[in-house]
């Protein structure tokens, strides 16, 4: 794509469709579903980071009055590969893996009297040494979490069972030869925290076995299809026999792509003969679900006094829980993105510890091997004596780089948000003392995938928009005004929902920043179906050919005459020339553009306390194009408050036990808004050219940036180099004190 | 929680009598930001509430120049909201201030933070470094404690069965005084205090400390006042090297542990940093008045 194109609707910072219902109250979320006969599944969970399950007895708490059932692993069927992983995740097997493993379900009339059975319940249990460190996991004597797990991808194949699950690397050129070259070099390792994603709602599900029909789950998910799937795959059953409904959600940023009370519901219902609702509270979500992988990063970077970057390397390690596949392939495929370097060489080893099993978190990998590789970059930057973006742009990566992980890039707009970075208000402005500046990149790949629309038209030419990816972000606007743009007709004439799983082919999860690109793709395909279908009835009525009719601004033109025909006369006639009207866009969507991030960040650090405030912040990011302006400036900003907090508070504070002691918002600290100064959101339009309008997800790449441009400021405003996050108070002042 | 009774008494006699009574147990209803949030974390035995609300006593606030005379249970929106009050204890009022969120504020109390005797309570190390006299009701009639008796251990006070708290006196400070509280939390708002000070001070014309007293928070099982602190403030003109010395003892004074929230060096560091501050803060202000 070349010129900017005008456009009627896109690019219109419309009213979103489910405002309303959200500023009223009435949208319904996870635990807003009610059914008759309804009773309540609660979970019971170790309270023991690791250890064996000697027994399991359920009959206490079975005799109490008002227990319906019970339900453990071995009511699962057998399980294999990766789906046995989750099935031990969602209900352990012979071992109590984390602080905070479910162990039991159970289901009774209240939720109080399911609360005390589960007291009634006696495990008993051989309390193992906990492994909640890297450095201690990958010990050759450390206690072994899977007694048969072996490493995959070692040169040699292992003999002995191991804590590392996989190790992995990625190679272009040569980095000694690049290395030699170098006059600069720097070396470091880098440390990142277990966080977790943070959304406000908690998971929730209401679901109703029905052995001879079909069974449904109501729940808050990113992707209902995925929840079908790989409940069915757990319990053994056919897809078509389950049917699952997407709440509204409050809140996922990955980390409701996966599943934790399903499969156990649907078990508690099947014994139970009635529905059930299990909701989670705070403590069990922080203890028991998605967290992110903590990280222990490190990194070389080599350059010439003239600034060109010789040379990068990286040796990351990444958590994955008590199960293995953290996204530590993601972290090596991201790290150096951002720079078009001949010689890189990076390994990635997934390691297990005592920690919950790690779920996707917005560009999940990336932040952390991106928060080391860019924090070594700065300071080779300050090395260097260049700026901090003047050395980026001099080595940013654009069109035509090659990839380490395989690709070259096609239009990219990284060196377009360095630019505007450099140009921005708060880049110009000078800082006073004490105050630290950063700057850091992100890259995001971004990915596309498959997709099914219906467009439903009415008899009165108004559209009903079906699509199957749960909206977090806003993207029922995007689809509406894309459907517009392609109708030619006002947004408000189209109604989009998110339909469940019988009325829609498989639609993939929300995830990956592919919403707005690949289901507005098939948003787009099914509005062109329903205009070729239009064009049909129009030519029908006017008995010419359908290539003899102009589709423009919403109605049929004749072009071998003067007719027209507007959308709603053609629908409002359907009737008569053939039934109703109905588009389809179902879709495996191709050639998803990546999305360059760049922020900036300017704080102060209190050096009696530690204690640091964000002053300014400026973020840039490319989103090939906006559909919807508000709402990209909004992904920008949330992606901005989430790497904050992970620079700056968040943190799982274990005890020497292995238990996880903030289990609450409390002392989870996620920024609240007085924490924080409006974010400065700059939008950058390089298109993406394989889709229709441009576009190019931009969940993700937000959350990439602010690890670096926070800890790149924290060490300028203290004058030493930050190398853990995160700079909480304490972690500061401690880094202040053993350097004065 | 399983809340079997509410009561509702309209006057401490009949308060005391409601608490003094039966065989189940009994608590306290004020706002019930504690109380209510306690009862649903510790699924506690069947409880009995004695809402106090209704006794116009607990719910007002008066300032002359004997002093202050203060509900226990006057909602904390109200007492920050008394322009008053906060001319001659503005650390207080705003130590009252950081409690909860605006929402918390409004039901929240300077009376129910103390009674709830959390070693982190911000109002009352801002209570006891202004002299505050508890004024204690019960089936055997009268007793005033000092704030800094009131407390006796984590949720701990000195009250007995049957004993309410009926008022919080704070005698009228001499000429040139004032007060400040700080606290550090790892955020803005909406969280708990680290470790916290509450300091007031008491200047000559010459702006020569003449009585002080130092009060730290979140560093000990309860509040403590710390005499070594003010001594090092008493006949300085707040300088710097008088500042320092007073960090220094508070820091020295306090016994932190390491939780959740921060370990014990880093609370004994920033406690004798805020303690320093507010000296600093209510120096300022003593010398405006």
């Amino acid at each position: 794509m070349s010129e900017a194109k005008e456009y009627k609707y896109i690019g219109q910072r419309s009213i979103r469709p489910d405002g309303y219902d959200k500023v009223t109250g009435r949208a319904a979320y996870g635990a807003d579903m009610s059914l008759p006969g309804m009773v309540w599944g609660k979970i019971l969970r170790s309270p023991h980071a690791h250890a064996n399950i000697k027994s399991i007895d359920t009959s206490r708490a079975e005799a109490l009055q008002g227990v319906l059932a019970v339900a453990t692993f071995a009511d699962f069927p057998a399980q294999k590969g990766a789906s046995k992983d989750l099935a031990t995740n969602i209900l352990a097997n012979d071992k109590a893996l984390y602080h905070g493993h479910a162990i039991v379900g159970l289901a009774a009339t209240t939720a109080d009297i399911a609360e005390r059975a589960l007291e009634l319940i006696d495990v008993v249990y051989e309390v193992l040494t906990p492994v909640m460190d890297i450095r201690d996991a990958i010990k050759a004597d450390a206690p072994l979490i899977d007694e048969k797990l072996m490493t995959v991808g070692l040169a040699e194949a292992p003999t002995s069972a191991s804590n590392v699950a996989a190790r992995q690397e990625f190679k272009k050129g040569d980095v000694e030869a690049g290395f030699a070259e170098a006059d600069v070099i720097v070396e470091r390792e880098y440390y990142t925290p277990t966080i977790h994603q943070g959304y406000i709602e908690p998971h929730a599900c209401t679901v109703s076995y029905d052995e001879a029909g079909q069974s449904m789950i109501w729940c808050c998910t990113q992707g209902h299809f995925d929840v079908r799937a790989q409940t069915a795959g757990i319990l053994g059953m056919s897809l078509s026999k389950l049917k699952v409904i997407a709440s509204e959600i409050g809140g996922g940023f990955g980390g409701k792509t996966t599943i934790y009370l399903e499969p156990v519901a649907l078990v508690l219902s099947r014994k139970a003969g009635r529905p059930v609702k299990m909701v989670m509270n705070r403590d069990e979500v922080l203890k028991a679900t998605g967290p992110g992988s903590a990280s222990r990063n490190w990194i070389k970077v080599g350059a010439k006094k003239d600034g060109t970057i010789t040379a990068m390397q990286a040796k990351l390690y990444y958590e994955a829980g008590a199960f293995k596949d953290s996204p530590m392939m993601m972290g090596c495929m991201t790290a150096f993105t951002p720079y078009d370097v001949d010689n890189m060489y990076l390994e990635g080893y997934d390691v297990l510890v005592n920690k919950p099993k790690v779920a996707a978190y917005r560009a999940p990998g990336a932040p952390q091997a991106e928060y080391a590789a860019e924090m070594a970059v700065s300071e080779l930057a300050n090395k260097l004596g260049i700026d901090q973006i003047d050395l980026r742009i001099q080595n940013a990566a654009k069109e035509g780089t090659q990839t380490v992980y395989g690709p070259k890039l096609k239009a990219v707009g990284l060196v377009e948000c360095l630019e505007a970075v450099k140009n921005s208000p708060q880049y110009k402005a000078p800082l006073k003392a004490g105050q630290g500046r950063g700057v850091a990149s992100g890259f995001w790949f971004n990915i596309g995938g498959q997709s099914s629309v219906v467009l439903n038209m009415t008899p009165d030419g108004t559209g009903i928009l079906v699509e199957g990816s749960p909206d977090i972000g806003g993207s029922r606007a995007s689809m509406q005004l894309m459907v517009a743009e392609e109708m030619g007709m006002e947004p408000a004439l189209f109604r989009p929902i998110i339909g469940d799983t019988e009325n829609l082919a498989f639609s993939q999860g929300t995830g990956g920043s592919r919403t707005t690109f690949a289901t507005g793709m098939a948003c787009i395909e099914a509005a062109q179906d329903v205009i070729r279908q239009l064009k049909e009835r129009a030519a029908a009525v006017w008995n010419v050919t359908p290539d003899q009719v102009e589709w423009a601004e919403g109605v049929a033109i004749n072009t071998a005459g003067d007719d027209k025909l507007t959308c709603a006369q053609i629908c409002k006639g359907a009737e008569r020339t053939g039934g109703q009207i109905s588009g389809r866009g179902n879709i495996n969507a191709r050639g998803a553009g990546p999305s360059f991030a760049v922020h900036l960040c300017d704080v102060e650090v209190d050096k009696e306390t530690g204690k640091v405030d964000v002053l300014r912040y400026t973020a840039a990011q490319d989103a090939g194009k906006a559909i919807h302006p508000s709402y990209v400036e909004g992904q920008l900003q949330g992606g901005a408050v989430q790497g904050i907090g992970w620079a700056l508070n968040e943190e799982y504070v274990y005890n020497e036990d292995g238990l996880l002691q903030n289990t609450g918002f409390l002392d989870y600290r996620i920024p609240l808004a007085s924490d924080l100064p409006m974010i400065d959101a700059i939008i950058i339009e390089v298109p993406n050219s394989f889709h229709p309008f441009g576009v190019r997800g931009v969940g993700e790449s937000g959350i990439i940036p602010p690890l670096a441009a926070c800890g790149m400021a924290v060490s300028e405003a203290i004058d030493i180099q930050i190398v853990d996050l995160p700079c909480s108070p304490p972690n500061v002042l401690k880094v202040i004190q053993e350097n004065s | 929680m399983a809340v079997v009774e509410y009561k509702v008494p309209q006057s401490l006699e009949e308060a005391v009598a409601m608490l003094s009574s039966g065989d189940q147990a009994t608590k306290v209803l004020a706002g019930g930001t504690d109380l209510i949030i306690q009862a649903k974390a510790q699924n506690t035995d069947p409880l009995v509430v004695v809402d106090i609300k209704k006794i116009n006593t607990m719910m007002g606030a008066s300032i002359d120049g004997s002093g202050l005379t203060l509900g226990p249970s006057m909602p904390c929106a109200e007492f920050t909201a008394r322009e008053d009050i906060k001319a001659v204890f503005p650390g207080l009022v705003e130590a009252a201030y950081l409690i909860g969120s605006t929402q918390v504020q409004g039901r929240c109390s300077v009376g129910g933070n103390l009674c709830n005797a959390s070693p982190a309570a911000d109002t009352i190390p801002a209570l006891i470094c202004n002299g505050a006299q508890c004024v204690i009701v019960g089936p055997n009639g009268e007793r005033t404690v000092a704030a800094e008796d009131f407390v006796t251990g984590v949720a701990q006070n000195c009250m007995q069965q049957g004993e309410l708290l009926k008022s919080i006196q704070i005698p009228q400070p001499a000429a040139k005084t004032s007060d400040a509280y700080l606290r550090f939390i790892p955020r803005t708002e909406m969280d708990i205090a680290v470790a916290g000070a509450g300091v007031s001070i008491t200047l000559d014309d010459a702006g020569v400390c003449t009585a002080a007293r130092v009060c730290i928070g979140a560093v000990a099982v309860t509040a403590l006042l710390v005499p070594a602190a003010a001594d090092a403030l008493i006949g300085s003109t707040i300088d710097d090297a008088a500042l320092q010395a007073a960090a220094e003892a508070a820091s020295a004074a306090s016994k932190p542990i390491t939780d959740r929230r921060g370990t014990a060096e880093f609370r004994r560091h920033v406690v004798g940093v805020l303690t320093k501050r507010a000296a600093k803060i209510a120096a300022d202000r003593a010398k405006e008045k």
